[in-house]
């Protein structure tokens, strides 16, 4: 706990981004839809950078012998292959590697909580930054971003699976051809529903775990220990799971515009 | 009506949005975990060799039980912890009404 007065105001202060409004080219929020929230952008494409770098220099560096960083690639690459060929039994190399994109990016974006909530934003305090979030993951914006392009890549699949018997599915799938009204409205809520809970769900848990520890932070510091541990340890399993749901439910989505009912 | 009753009114009703909130969602997890863990457990009774595959099923629902109820509850201590907006715009609308008559 730094400079706040008082434990509302210290939460609100963490609550906010650090936004660019796009009308005005100045920092603060108060653009409406124009605002761009830079820390969200800036920690997830960094972490981005990182984390697809290191895999690329692991696949450059390719021995015989393979080192630590080859090993521990090629763990993960043939988990989330045995993984995504468990439930989408055509050939393809495009879904594995939108599910390890997924799954890693997500990952390291979530584990950006475990950072003491005051580090980054006293950090970058220093240079004259008032606020900033160090969680992407816990911004509606960047978990609706990727929910959202899930959601276009499901549009797309079924498109190219089906062609013309779309329709017809759309039209006649659960209660027959007589109620095809009914059919329709059902397939577009479903349709609609995947990408809000997708995003919201990943936004809950981060926001919730975010949120949880800038209320151990209030605490005084020597009691902080114990809760901060217990959550931060609790936390670990809620990041692993979330990003895995977040591919696994990904993949499931897929699977279904290939195959239909 | 004066500040203070308006202030009383939006924490009592606030604190009360906030209990459900986190009361509903506590319940609502602990029901769903109940059946979760009592059909995991039913499923290793019977076939203990599907333990490990119906161990990461489990997770993979754990999570999706988890995640709406988590929002709720954070709603309900956002609500506790942080500033009230609905208290700061009650107390900006009665300012407006106590100096404008």
């Amino acid at each position: 706990m730094s400079e706040a007065s008082n434990p509302g105001q210290y939460i609100q202060h963490h609550l906010e981004h650090l936004s660019l409004n796009l009308k005005t080219f100045t920092l603060g929020a108060g653009g409406g839809f124009w605002t761009l929230n830079l820390d969200t952008l800036i920690v997830s494409v960094i972490i981005g950078i990182l984390v697809f770098g290191t895999l690329r220099f692991a696949a450059n560096r390719m021995t015989e012998v393979p080192g630590k960083l080859q090993n521990l690639a090629e763990i993960l690459v043939g988990f989330i292959d045995r993984t995504v060929h468990e439930i989408y039994h055509h050939k393809t190399t495009f879904m594995p590697s939108l599910a390890l994109t997924l799954f890693l990016w997500i990952f390291f974006m979530n584990a950006m909580d475990l950072l003491p909530v005051d580090f980054l934003p006293t950090v970058l305090g220093f240079f004259g930054i008032p606020h900033f979030k160090s969680v992407p993951t816990a911004d509606p914006n960047a978990t609706f971003a990727m929910s959202f392009t899930v959601f276009f890549l499901i549009i797309f699949f079924n498109f190219k699976a089906k062609k013309h018997r779309l329709l017809k599915e759309m039209l006649t799938f659960p209660f027959g051809p007589y109620l095809f009204p009914i059919n329709f409205l059902f397939r577009i809520i479903e349709e609609c529903v995947k990408p809000l809970s997708l995003a919201l769900r990943l936004f809950g848990n981060m926001f919730a775990g975010e949120l949880i520890f800038i209320l151990i932070a209030i605490m005084p510091w020597w009691i902080q220990w114990p809760p901060g541990a217990i959550w931060a340890i609790f936390h670990i399993l809620v990041i692993t799971l979330q990003a895995f749901l977040f591919m696994m439910l990904t993949i499931i989505y897929l699977s279904m515009a290939h195959e239909g009912h | 009506m004066d500040v203070t009753s308006v202030v009383g009114q939006v924490q009592g009703y606030s604190v009360l949005a906030a209990g459900l909130l986190i009361s509903l969602a506590a319940l609502g997890t602990a029901i769903g975990f109940g059946l979760l863990g009592g059909k995991f457990l039913e499923g290793v009774a019977r076939q203990p060799e599907l333990g490990p595959m119906l161990m990461v099923r489990m997770f993979i629902v754990a999570g999706l039980v988890d995640a709406f109820a988590a929002i709720s509850i954070v709603m309900g201590l956002l609500l506790f912890f942080a500033e009230n907006s609905f208290l700061t715009s009650a107390l900006s609308a009665t300012t407006k009404v106590s100096v404008g008559g």
